[in-house]
């Protein structure tokens, strides 16, 4: 027992980490590239789920617990994105410096007024989630709040770097004031078109393009498309023509092909998030390549 | 020390008035809550889960030759029945303490029973990998322990689960937990539990039990992940009562024949390997996933055995030895279809010395006290079920079981298992 203990002992010291780089766990890649360009080489990422996985589905896995017990930071959605596996992941890790008390607890979405929130809380409606939608990376100025709340964090974890995160932040919002600018004047006249999605994840985007969503291919939030759902649609096509179906390249594309063969209407098949397709590398190159390919198919 | 003690107490206690005030404000000022991902509010995350099923079973008592049953062990009973109701509470306590309770509300005989399955703490800050559990839980041996029914892949626990721990093992104690800081998961686990429940036995000093656990896993690229682990239990005892007597049918017996069949100074120890392997392409598990899994537990167990039945009685020295594995595969193949097989697979080998004969015969010792061997028994099962959404889930299911005396059990169950309340954790 005294040697299981020494060795214990031994294998922590040896481990204990030297505090040179921010060690920063990310549940979706979207905060990984946030975190990358406002912490440059001062931070170590890790993204828990890549652009091909549904954040909702994912499972508190042995990988994901080793990972929670050496972060410093934690950023994650919240609104109960994760809720089926990130509060089980703090409770595993025995860290204590991640916990939801702690300033290595961040949550996005917790930073910013969402949209969608329901009114009434029923699971009839599906899966709901009470904090209302999380997808809050696709408004660029919700983007930008978020960006600043986790550099003020970044500067209170690690305060020897305080001036350098500053400084990411000031180049990164100028970058991204620019960007902005161009993507308005790119996407105006997607404003008033319409559009069916497949889960309510694009709906701060197209609320920002003042694009319209007619009717989402999931029957109730988190369910998969029925076929009597999907010939409900056949019929609200017929009488409100949408200009295309935007799905994330993740998601199930077969009602979405079903419904576009019956009506001619384009598919769109977008990255959801960094590292969704070739092009999209990080925010900025997200963000041109989905509005892109919108604008090019509903032209 | 001391008065280092209350400084920090104190500047603690302010600082957490000072966060109390700057929530009232902040809440002030966002209306819509920008809070953390909490269950409701204050009040603790409750979920409710709601099981039922329609089994058909032409046999009502559990028969392993070679394994005397304890817990929960046992086979469902014919035709309609309610199953395993748990409720279930859970919260942050603070910021230094998590606690949870859950309670199976089960009906069975003509009476509805509340079981406490678990109820304990959990330190949240003791940091550098280390968690201190303290209550009643289920052990952290094996993969499937610590996973309550209602989560599992098939309608009942595997053969060897039931054979050797009665269920679940389930206790009260200690549980403390390290997870080292490699990049590979590994967590070791030590538990110090009262050891007064089976499959160990009443001590004087009910805290018998001691349990340790390794787990190591990872992933394989992206689309595979796996865990392999080794748990190792040990007590003794100085009685436990058996309940897997053998029956033979009350009818035909006029007076009622009090049996008493107990193991004395026990000694017990359990080792154990599991193996987890899951698949899903690209690692998103909605549309199709697989996943494999197989545990295996070798139980060895000594005492004095008596066996009372009415004026007669038998004595022998017991050593006895009983292993058992299951393996199975589930497999999604759609959206919300999953369809599984598995395989169980038990073997007791168990001997005796100085036999006492005082009315009851060896033979007769042996097939009465359920410590008498047979051939094998083995258990096939193959389960298709359906979750339209997150929270329900139908099944059906059937299983042939030979209890190893040459009789062949069809059982098929058809099962409904829902979710209420907050949202369920997703376990690996």
């Amino acid at each position: 027992m005294k040697t299981v203990i020494t060795l214990t002992l031994s294998l922590m010291l040896i481990a204990s980490p030297a505090f040179a780089k921010v060690n920063v766990f990310t549940c979706e890649p979207e905060w990984q590239a946030l975190v990358q360009a406002i912490g440059g080489e001062h931070v170590k990422t890790y993204s828990a789920t890549t652009a091909y996985q549904d954040p909702h589905h994912i499972e508190a896995r042995p990988s994901l617990i080793a990972k929670t017990r050496r972060a410093d930071l934690l950023v994650c959605t919240g609104a109960e994105l994760e809720i089926g596996w990130l509060p089980l992941l703090l409770r595993k890790s025995g860290n204590a410096d991640v916990q939801a008390s702690e300033l290595g607890y961040f949550l996005a979405a917790s930073h910013v007024e969402r949209i969608e929130v329901p009114v009434a809380l029923d699971r009839s409606q599906g899966d709901v989630h009470a904090s209302g939608n999380p997808h809050v990376s696709w408004d660029p100025y919700r983007l930008q709040t978020i960006a600043k709340a986790l550099s003020k964090r970044l500067q209170e974890i690690d305060p020897n770097n305080a001036t350098n995160y500053q400084q990411k932040l000031k180049q990164f919002n100028q970058q991204w004031t620019t960007a902005i600018t161009r993507w308005e004047v790119m996407a105006a006249n997607l404003a008033g078109k319409k559009v069916i999605v497949y889960h309510k994840n694009w709906s701060y985007l197209l609320k920002w393009l003042g694009v319209e969503v007619i009717a989402d291919l999931e029957p109730k939030p988190g369910l998969p498309p029925t076929s009597k759902h999907l010939s409900h649609l056949l019929s609200v096509t017929r009488d409100n023509a949408p200009d295309a179906i935007l799905i994330a390249n993740y998601q199930d594309d077969k009602g979405a092909k079903w419904l576009s063969n019956k009506t001619g209407i384009p598919v769109i098949q977008l990255p959801y998030t960094v590292g969704g397709s070739d092009q999209a590398i990080d925010l900025f190159s997200l963000y041109n390549e989905v509005l892109s390919l919108i604008i090019k198919e509903t032209r | 020390m001391n008065t280092l003690f209350t400084q920090n107490k104190i500047t603690k206690v302010v600082l957490a008035m000072a966060g109390l005030s700057m929530m009232t404000l902040s809440s002030g000022v966002n209306a819509a809550g920008l809070g953390k991902i909490s269950g409701n509010e204050f009040n603790p995350a409750i979920s409710l889960i709601l099981d039922g099923r329609y089994t058909d079973i032409n046999s009502s008592e559990l028969e392993l030759p070679g394994f005397q049953l304890g817990g929960e062990a046992g086979l469902p009973s014919n035709g309609f029945a309610t199953g395993h109701n748990e409720l279930v509470m859970s919260a942050n306590i603070d910021d230094s303490y998590f606690g949870t309770i859950n309670m199976a509300i089960v009906h069975s005989d003509g009476e509805t029973e509340i079981e406490l399955e678990e109820a304990f703490i959990e330190t949240l800050k003791l940091g550098n990998g280390f968690t201190l559990k303290a209550g009643q839980f289920f052990s952290g041996i094996g993969y499937l322990n610590s996973i309550h029914d209602h989560a599992h892949d098939f309608a009942d626990r595997p053969l060897v689960y039931d054979a050797i721990f009665g269920g679940h093992l389930v206790d009260t104690g200690l549980q403390s937990t390290w997870v080292a800081p490699t990049d590979l998961y590994l967590s070791f686990g030590a538990e110090l539990t009262t050891g007064s429940k089976f499959p160990s036995g009443e001590n004087e000093g009910n805290n018998e039990g001691r349990a340790f656990f390794v787990k190591t896993g990872g992933d394989i690229g992206i689309s595979s992940s796996w865990q392999l682990g080794a748990s190792y239990y040990q007590s003794e005892f100085d009685v436990r009562e058996a309940s897997g007597a053998h029956d033979h049918g009350g009818d035909d017996h006029e007076e009622e024949v009090t049996i008493d069949n107990e193991l004395l100074n026990g000694d017990i120890d359990i080792s154990g390997i599991d193996f987890v392997y899951k698949w899903a392409p690209k690692g998103n598990n909605k549309q199709t996933n697989f996943k494999f899994q197989a545990e295996y537990f070798v139980k060895n167990e000594s005492g004095l055995v008596e066996f009372v039945e009415g004026d007669a009685s038998a004595e022998a020295l017991y050593d006895g030895k009983q292993q058992g594995y299951y393996m199975q595969g589930v497999y999604q193949f759609m959206p919300a279809w999953r369809i599984g097989l598995r395989y169980d697979h038990l073997k007791a080998d168990n001997k005796f010395s100085d036999f006492e004969d005082n009315g009851i015969d060896e033979e007769e010792f042996l097939e009465e006290s359920g410590y008498g061997t047979a051939d094998e028994p083995n258990k096939f099962s193959i389960m298709l079920d359906y979750a339209p959404s997150h929270f329900s889930r139908l099944r059906l299911q059937y299983s042939e079981l030979d209890n190893g005396h040459d009789e062949t059990n069809e059982i098929i169950t058809l099962q409904y298992s829902m979710s209420l309340g907050s949202h369920g954790a997703h376990t690996f």
